[in-house]
Order: C-alpha cells, then structure tokens, then sequence
C-alpha cells in the first residue's frame, strides 16, 4: 500500500511518518510510563496491602489503610486524620486566596510596563520561583529569627517574647508558604492579562463601571483560564508541603504531605503512605478535571 | 503597596541570607563587618563538597537523558499529523509531571524503588534513582519548550529545503536541528536549574552516600543556622538567577527578531 502524501514539501508515506514520529515519541513516553504511570498504580495497589512489624510489605490485602485514614485505629475512633485534612485544605484555601488576591494587581501592573519593564519583572519573578525550596525556607527562617527586626519589632508591641523567634508559629508557615507559591499563582494569571482584550476594560471604565464592577465582568471572565491554573498551582501543592512546615510551623502543625513524609521516612509504613498519597493524587485529578473542563470553555475569539 | 507586599515576601528572606553571608560574626546575627572567610571555608569542607559534586552529577546526568528524550517526544509530537483524540490523550500525558505536585511523584518513586527492593531483594536507592525521578519531570518541561519552538519557527524552512531535493538526513542536520537548537538549549538550561531546584524527590528518592546540597542544607538545618549555611545558599541563589538570566536571553532573542 503505496499512498504519496505530501508533508510540508516533503514526499513521503503517511506510514512512514508515521513510524518516524512514533519513533521518536517512544524513548520519552515509554521512560515516563514506567516511572510514572506505572509508580502511581503501585502506589494504588500498595495502599491495600499490610505492613509487616519492620516496615516491610506483606502481600495481603487489606482495608485497613483506609479505615485508619478514616480515623478508626487500635484504639477507636479518633479525628486526627481528618483535623490534618482539614487544616490542609484550610491552609492550602487561604495561601491561595492570598496569592490570587496579591498577584491580580501585579499581574495588571506588569501588563502596564513598557517592554523592558516587564521582562525585568518577570525575572525578578522566576528568580525567586527556581530558588531551591529549602533555601527559601531557610531564609525565612533567618529573616523571623530573635535578633532580626522582626521578632524584635513582634516584642516591642507585646506579641512576642523578648529573645524569642517568631517561628515556629502558623503566621511564620502562611508567611513561607505564600512567599512560595506567589510566583506559581502570578506567572500563569499574568499570561492571561497579557491576553486580555483591554478594550472591554476601558468600555467598563468608559461607562462609569466601579472598580469592583470592572474586576467582575470585564476583567474576571476574561482571565478565568489563568485564574484556574493558578489555583491549580498552589491548591494541591500547599496541601503536600512539608518542609515549610517542618522548620516553621514546628512539630504539631502537620499537613497532609507531613503525613505522606512521616510514613516514607520515619514510620516506614509504606503502605499506609501509599493510601494518603492516593487521597493526594485524587484530589489533584479533581482539580485538574476542573481545569480541562474550564479551559474547553472559555475560548477566546 | 501590593508591589511592596509582594517584593519583600519574594526578596526580603534572600537578602536577609545574603547580607549575614558576609557578616564576620558566628555568633548572633549583629553586624560585624564585612567578611568572605565563610565563603573560603566552604570550599575545605569535605561534605559540603561532595554534596555539591552530587548536585552537579545529578543535574547534569538527568540533563543529559530528559534533552536528549523530551526533544525526540517534541519533534514526534509536532512532526505527524495526529488524530484530535490521540493528541489530547499525548498532550495530557505529557502535561501530567507538570500539574503533580512534586510529593505525589516523589511518593510514587519510592513505592516503586521499595516495590523493587522487596521484589529483587538488595536495591539500593541513591544516584541512579534520583536520575530518574529528575528526568521523569524533567521531560514534560524540555518537550513543552521544544515544542513551542518549533512551532515558532513555522515549515517554511523545511518546505523550502525538500524543494531544494534535501535528503531527510540534510534536512534534520542542516535545517531542522540549527533552527530548534535555541529551543533545545532553553529546555536543557530549564531542566538543569529544574534539577537545581528539586528537593522533595532527592529527598525522598536518595540513599545513605548521595546527599545533594539542598539535602545537605535541610540535614543541616537541625543544628540551627550558621553562617556557612548563608554563603552556601546565597552560592546557590547566584547561580540560579545566572541560570534564569541565561534562559532568558536563550528563549527571547529568536522569537523577537
């Protein structure tokens, strides 16, 4: 079966690109099949499985991980999972009201600039964003410590112990965690400002709209895809950090990724790991579902 | 306001780091005059220059692999006609390191590193499987730039060279690959600082001899701050915003001319 078909001027069989392209997709999608696709359903099919009294894995399949999730242990019924959970979701709901509250304006600001200005806002932006995690919080860390303005300002005004930090404190983990996503939050709402169709804006404002008016229904609709990948951004990544909330938030404030870490680290109950992390890895399949189902929406002409 | 609000949350913490990294006291964070003996001594520490040997291996190694594998999947993904469907099925997979958080693929990893130790009994995690938890996510980045890249640069080249009677082989060699090659170099640059940048998947994915720098710095951590810490990671701040500053200049000057 010989069928010529033209490809951007090159002669050739639809077969034969077609084993070509193949070709070329292969090595990368059979590497992330492997170590992706294939590592997730393992997590699915540990979380039903025992473990053994030294952290092992013993092949028996079980409900237990769940129903211990769920709050019923060796000893009755307790919240504690579900208090992690929801302090997680409250959590990961504020850092993120926080980071779209703050990056709308600086999204419209930057959208304002002058060529240059904006390519140096936006590195001032990655900068932060590509610094490794740790050192972030380690800064942080410096920054809230006992001699530092900060904490001696917090004790001047009483809230504060003389000589004390200002971590480890939930204030001091909101603080790190909004610093650390506020890049991941602005830069995919600022592609959407970018795109934005600053005419409907100047009609709102034209018409005497109020400012709120003119967020509502000139600016909002128009920016929802951004909007949603920022909330994407920040949601579920907030609920899974557990270095941020390690060093500052000290050793009762736990996350569900404190959780996950807990059980790959020291509990070495993989198993049990394995059941938060599905909770995890659930939740973010719901985020992105909304997200595909957003972005099909709104096309813009 | 907002613009302050937002600047000192970005910058406040790193310059508070990088002034106490020339302060000349160890003890207390009063300022006592301007030093770089912290700077020195790192360079004779034997630890902290292994874990940045690791680091350097590390992102290299998975540089290397993920350039290499994301530029093919590129080229694939963009080089065929693909049915709607099979494109979005592609698209999403590819998509998906990019939208996980960094926990879940690291909480993956080590279910199928320990999957792999119960199974074949004595594996040991350490450089080999960082190396591939980094150029797992690494990929999708590489793949993502590459793409837009060819994209921009359009078929008119191509079209103009098979009427000139290229071969395939003079096709890919003199004008596909000189043309994505900016492309490509962005995307490795974008995967090196990626690697950089990771800590939750070396953490979770390293063995008891690998330990990178942020692991070394979060290990560290526990024995408080100290002022080797601070030049160490105003070090490693350097070197990401000349890594950013160098993707900069990589990804803009082709697509404005």
């Amino acid at each position: 079966m010989i069928d010529p078909f033209v490809f951007h001027g090159q002669i050739t069989t639809r077969r034969r690109l077609f084993w070509q392209a193949l070709a070329n997709i292969c090595p990368g999608m059979v590497w992330m099949l492997v170590f992706m696709i294939v590592p997730a359903c393992l997590v699915g099919i540990l979380s039903l499985v025992t473990r053994g009294p030294d952290g092992q894995i013993l092949w028996i399949f079980t409900s237990k991980n769940f129903e211990r999730l769920a709050g019923f242990g060796i000893f009755g019924w307790s919240p504690v999972y579900f208090v992690i959970l929801g302090r997680s979701i409250w959590a990961a709901f504020w850092v993120t009201a926080a980071c779209v509250f703050l990056s709308y304006p600086l999204a419209l600001y930057i959208n304002g600039l002058g060529k240059r200005g904006r390519l140096v806002a936006l590195s001032c932006i990655v900068i932060p964003m590509c610094t490794n995690l740790v050192i972030r919080t380690y800064a942080w860390e410096l920054l809230l410590s006992p001699q530092l303005p900060l904490a001696q300002l917090a004790a001047y005004f009483g809230w504060l112990e003389e000589g004390r930090a200002l971590y480890p404190s939930t204030l001091a983990v909101y603080l790190g965690m909004v610093s650390y996503s506020l890049p991941y939050a602005l830069l995919p709402l600022y592609t959407s400002v970018e795109r934005m169709d600053g005419s409907v804006v100047e009609a709102a404002r034209d018409l005497y709209a109020s400012e709120i008016r003119v967020f509502r229904t000139a600016i909002l609709p128009q920016t929802r895809p951004g909007l949603s990948v920022a909330i994407l951004m920040t949601f579920v990544p907030t609920m899974g950090m557990f270095v941020i909330t390690n060093r500052l938030g000290g050793a009762n404030y736990m996350l569900v990724g404190n959780l996950i870490q807990q059980q790959f680290g020291s509990s070495r109950d993989y198993p049990f790991g394995a059941a938060i992390s599905l909770v995890l890895i659930l939740i973010t399949l719901v985020g992105l579902y909304f997200y595909r189902k957003q972005g099909n929406q709104v096309v813009l002409p | 306001m907002v613009l302050g609000i937002a600047g000192a949350l970005l910058y406040l913490p790193l310059l508070a780091v990088s002034v106490y990294s020339v302060n000349a006291t160890r003890l207390g964070l009063v300022w006592k005059g301007f030093t770089l003996s912290w700077y020195l001594r790192l360079f004779q520490d034997e630890l902290i220059l292994n874990a940045a040997w690791n680091t350097l291996v590390l992102a290299s190694v998975s540089t290397a692999i993920a350039t290499l594998l994301g530029t093919c999947l590129a080229l694939g993904l963009e080089r065929f006609p693909w049915k709607k469907r099979v494109q979005w099925t592609l698209d999403t997979w590819v998509d998906l390191p990019i939208v996980t958080p960094d926990i879940i693929f690291a909480a993956a990893l080590v279910v199928a590193f320990g999957t792999i130790r119960e199974v074949w009994g004595d594996y040991q995690s350490g450089m080999v499987s960082m190396v591939i938890g980094h150029v797992t996510f690494q990929i999708a980045f590489v793949a993502l730039i590459v793409r837009s890249r060819i994209v921009t640069v359009g078929n008119v080249f191509r079209e103009a060279a098979s009427d000139l009677y290229a071969t395939p082989r003079e096709l890919f060699r003199r004008v596909t690959l000189p043309l994505i090659l900016p492309g490509v170099l962005a995307g490795a640059t974008l995967a090196f600082m990626l690697s950089l940048d990771d800590f939750v998947i070396s953490f979770f994915t390293s063995g008891p001899k690998s330990d990178t720098l942020p692991i070394f710095i979060y290990a560290s951590l526990r024995r408080g701050l100290s002022p080797e810490l601070h030049a160490l990671s105003t070090l490693i701040v350097l070197i990401t915003v000349i890594l950013v500053l160098g993707l900069q200049k990589l990804t803009r000057t082709p697509t404005e001319e």
